[in-house]
């Protein structure tokens, strides 16, 4: 009880400033935002992902790379509570209680802290949005579902968000149906960034657009993460997506995590075969 | 004046007095006798029985006399019926296995140890109206079943031969004591148990189109009748004061065994998979039906993928597939609604106002 | 008469102790929706099994019954479960408001004002207010369990956005005791103030669904709205054309071929009442 009034308390003060220190190396914070630790899972016989560990600190972006089947989407499903892993740890540095492992956290605690400090952009709109609700309801939601209970405010708030993410707020009572994939990901990406956030999952936020449409949506995404100071773990099989913005990396390939470092590093300077290979397989960027 | 609408009582007992009339027809037509309805329409009574969940062939034969060959309304009346009575206690699992065998095919193996008994089928007949039957009742020269010089014995199952060799996937008894799903709420996920509970009540045509639609690729299983057998069990119940268990009756049931797609993978050896139907009487198109649905139904448990077909979702076809929760419902939409669509006038009215206003103003 | 062939109140006393241990937990989470194990009833589903097995189960023989369908007590249905509780428990009926303690209900609130020595059931055809947002019952469960009723909210904001009001008029969802969302049973919205702090018991009884809820005496119930679009409970802006009361819910009728109307009290007893005087 006291676990789920300190996370309402959070979604109540995360403003964008307090919730992002600067990533600034000389004012590194404490504690790590996300630590992980061996998280593995199985399906049957097969691995999911096997004894994957890293820490993710306040303000910073990991990538996770991979060719489809390495485990990384399996990995951020655990990491979101959306799977349940066979082990492992996964401590999200509450505001008010400090580190907690998550996976022990009571279904209504995950519930809550995956509506008000976490947020999840799935690669699919659909998955992620609400087709038969309005944009401004699909932006509403969270607000609504943490006790927002002002029509004015809720609308306000609807269109502001959606200036942020570039969609004409004159179309705030337009269903997601009615715009094109590019809008319907930035529209997704405003419902969830609406009730400030701190750690964005993100399991391949560029997939199935268009190049140029996937070029304005990562620079959007850029400057959000820029501006509001967020954490996000982001899952893509395109290294041109992590090039722009992760600052870490993580290259999986079997389940397992075959190489790590600043991104730029391992992206110029690969050490491992496979990620050598990753590397070489696209165009540079 | 208006006055408001009266006289609800009177319309009601001059319905049911119209209602006698009609179910009894022209006076000069000898009245319909129920044993007449339980042996010869003995399907129809069959199919009352087996979705009203009660074994009583008199019963149903009157209830399908009182409902005027509505099928459906004769089920509910026999579920009213049954859920005023008493519970004894439960009988003891009858066992199919040593069925006195009026029908048994196999689909799988064209010969097997205790024959293939066509018995009493359409199956290869010609769908051709029969005129004769307008004219008289003659009985057919022979009884097939008088002819038939020794009475089948009790025959094998015939799933037993790939279990044996593991072919097919192990049925451990269950000794945990079934849910009474006419006694307890239902409750999702539901056990297999109590979905094959509730599937033997269900209605025919309903699980009739679900097993098609997996037969069409909505979840297809690739059933094969392993077993179709038809013929009656001794039904025997334990008597705490006597220490054992005696015979009180017999019934008829249709049991339906399927072999279904295997599974497997690297490290377990493919195995068949089994689907079960088991309904009363002579009901084979329902029990083909429900094995086939049950099949589908264990989609998780065999470890296969969901494919949102309609067969697959137990909330589905649990919550649908009782043809009289269904036609209650849906029939109730007869009853007055004045009070709603009252509530919904006016608010379209508002809503109409509003917008012609806004039009106005534009 | 009563029919000798039945239990008193048609159902055997196992049932009516199953159903109301259902009800008094029904009381003890008030808008909690209970399962219970529905029998089948000598009427159809959806005509009213739930409240009648409710009704069997609260009634004494001492118990002063009255039965309504539409606010009225003389709709064909209100006609045939009176007459089935006359037919098996013999028990006195009454079409008086005030003078009955037990009042089974379909789609209305009396508006007599109910008293604490009275016990208003209601026919209620789907008790679940999140169904047609959530089909799935293992999914509305967790919503109930966990309060996270934001996509009910979201429903209402929908209704505004389009419509420039929530465009729900009856089944109006509710709020019980600051806890669960609950459906209130197609009852008009004008009829929501009603259930708020009611000295009666209200019992909500669903048979083809098997659930049973209820909202035990002075309960507080608020209906879903917004601070800035507060729930408004709204009628016909009508006098009855019979008793010429303009506070109660009225019917509209059509009286002649050429779109001629009236509006009379959907609440018959009301409505003569008020005519004589006496309300």
């Amino acid at each position: 009880m006291a676990l789920t009034e300190a996370l309402e308390e959070t979604a109540r003060h995360a403003a964008p400033d307090d919730a992002a220190p600067d990533a600034a190396p000389d004012q590194a914070p404490a504690t790590p935002l996300l630590r992980v630790k061996g998280v593995t899972k199985m399906y049957g016989g097969r691995i999911g992902c096997a004894a994957v560990s890293f820490d993710l600190w306040p303000g910073e972006v990991l990538g996770i790379v991979g060719e489809s089947g390495s485990g990384k989407s399996t990995l951020l499903g655990c990491l979101s509570g959306q799977l349940r892993p066979d082990a492992g740890e996964v401590i999200f540095d509450t505001s008010a209680q400090g580190p907690v492992d998550t996976l022990k956290l009571a279904e209504p605690q995950r519930r809550l802290l995956a509506r008000t400090d976490w947020a999840f952009v799935h690669q699919n709109p659909r998955d992620g949005l609400r087709m038969g609700v309005s944009a401004g309801g699909n932006v509403g939601e969270r607000l609504m579902a943490t006790g927002a209970r002002h029509y004015g405010r809720i609308r306000a708030s609807a269109e502001d968000w959606l200036g942020r993410v570039e969609i004409d707020p004159t179309r705030i009572d337009d269903r997601p149906r009615q715009f094109s994939g590019g809008m319907q990901q930035r529209l997704q990406i405003a419902r969830n960034l609406v009730s400030g956030p701190r750690l964005v999952f993100m399991d391949e936020p560029t997939g199935g657009l268009d190049v140029s449409v996937q070029a304005r949506l990562l620079d959007l995404l850029r400057g959000l993460v820029r501006d509001m100071g967020l954490s996000a773990v982001l899952v893509t099989h395109d290294l041109a997506v992590v090039r722009l913005l992760a600052d870490r990396l993580m290259v999986m390939k079997g389940g397992r995590v075959v190489e790590a470092g600043l991104t730029d590093q391992v992206l110029d300077d690969p050490q491992h075969a496979y990620t050598q290979l990753l590397v070489s397989s696209v165009l540079q960027v | 004046m208006y006055v408001a609408v009266k006289g609800g009582e009177r319309a009601i007992d001059a319905a049911h007095s119209w209602l006698d009339r009609a179910r009894r027809g022209p006076a000069e037509q000898p009245v319909l006798d129920t044993a007449q309805i339980r042996d010869q329409m003995s399907l129809a009574v069959a199919r009352v029985m087996a979705e009203g969940s009660l074994y009583d062939p008199d019963l149903a034969a009157l209830a399908i006399k009182q409902a005027r060959g509505d099928l459906i309304e004769a089920i509910f009346l026999i579920r009213a019926y049954r859920t005023t009575l008493p519970r004894f206690g439960a009988s003891r699992p009858v066992k199919t296995g040593a069925m006195r065998i009026a029908r048994r095919i196999s689909a799988t193996f064209k010969d097997v140890p205790g024959g293939q008994i066509l018995g009493p089928t359409f199956d290869y007949t010609h769908r051709l109206l029969d005129f004769r039957l307008l004219a008289d009742g003659a009985l057919p020269a022979t009884d097939p079943a008088e002819a038939c010089e020794t009475l089948p014995e009790p025959a094998p199952r015939i799933l037993s031969f790939l279990d044996r060799d593991g072919m097919i996937e192990t049925a451990e008894p269950d000794q945990a004591e079934p849910a009474d799903l006419t006694r307890e709420p239902m409750e999702l996920p539901a056990e297999r148990a109590l979905r094959l509970q509730a599937l033997a009540r269900g209605d025919e045509g309903f699980l009739l189109g679900l097993a098609y639609s997996t037969q069409r690729g909505y979840a297809r299983n690739h059933a094969f009748v392993g077993e179709l057998r038809i013929g009656t069990v001794p039904v025997e119940m334990e008597i705490p004061e006597l220490g054992f268990s005696i015979e009180i009756g017999e019934i008829e049931l249709t049991e339906c065994e399927t072999v279904n797609q295997f599974k497997g993978s690297r490290t377990e050896p493919a195995q068949f998979t089994r689907g079960y139907g088991l309904t009363f009487g002579q009901t084979e198109r329902k029990a083909l039906s429900m094995a086939l649905v049950d099949r589908a139904l264990r989609w998780e448990e065999l470890g296969e993928d969901g494919q949102g077909a309609p067969a697959q979702d137990q909330e589905f076809v649990l919550s649908h597939c009782d043809n009289i929760q269904a036609t209650g419902f849906l029939e109730h939409i007869k009853l007055p609604h004045y009070v709603d669509f009252q509530a919904e006038l006016e608010l379209v009215r508002r809503l109409r106002d509003g917008s012609a206003g806004q039009e106005d103003a534009a | 008469m009563t029919d000798q062939a039945y239990n008193f109140a048609y159902l055997d006393e196992d049932t009516k102790r199953m159903i109301r241990r259902a009800i008094l937990k029904a009381i003890a989470i008030p808008g909690y929706q209970v399962p219970f194990a529905s029998r089948e009833m000598p009427m159809p589903y959806g005509w009213g099994t739930g409240g009648v097995q409710v009704t069997a189960a609260t009634l004494v023989p001492e118990d002063v019954l009255k039965v309504i369908d539409q606010g009225a007590d003389d709709t064909t249905n209100a006609v045939s479960i009176r007459k089935f509780f006359q037919r098996t428990a013999g028990v006195a009926t009454t079409e008086r408001t005030r003078d009955a303690t037990v009042i089974q209900t379909r789609h209305r609130i009396p508006e007599t004002p109910l008293t604490e020595d009275q016990i208003l059931v209601y026919q209620v055809p789907i008790p679940e207010p999140m169904r047609f947002l959530e089909p799935r019952e293992t999914e509305t469960r967790r919503i109930h369990a966990l309060a996270d009723y934001g996509l009910m909210q979201v429903r209402l904001y929908e209704d505004i956005a389009r419509h420039g009001e929530i465009a729900t008029s009856y089944a109006y969802p509710v709020e019980v005791a600051g806890r669960y969302v609950m459906d209130p049973s197609p009852i008009p919205k004008f009829d929501n103030p009603k259930l708020d702090d009611c000295p009666a018991i209200q019992l909500f009884g669903a048979g083809r669904e098997q659930r049973i809820h209820a909202v035990p005496p002075y309960t507080r119930i608020r209906s879903l709205d917004f601070e800035d679009h507060p729930f408004i409970a709204s009628k016909a802006d009508h006098a009855c054309a019979l008793c010429g009361s303009r506070k109660s819910y009225l019917d509209e009728v059509i009286t002649d071929d050429a779109g001629g109307r009236m509006f009379v009290c959907s609440d018959t007893d009301f409505c003569a009442e008020n005519a004589k005087g006496d309300a």
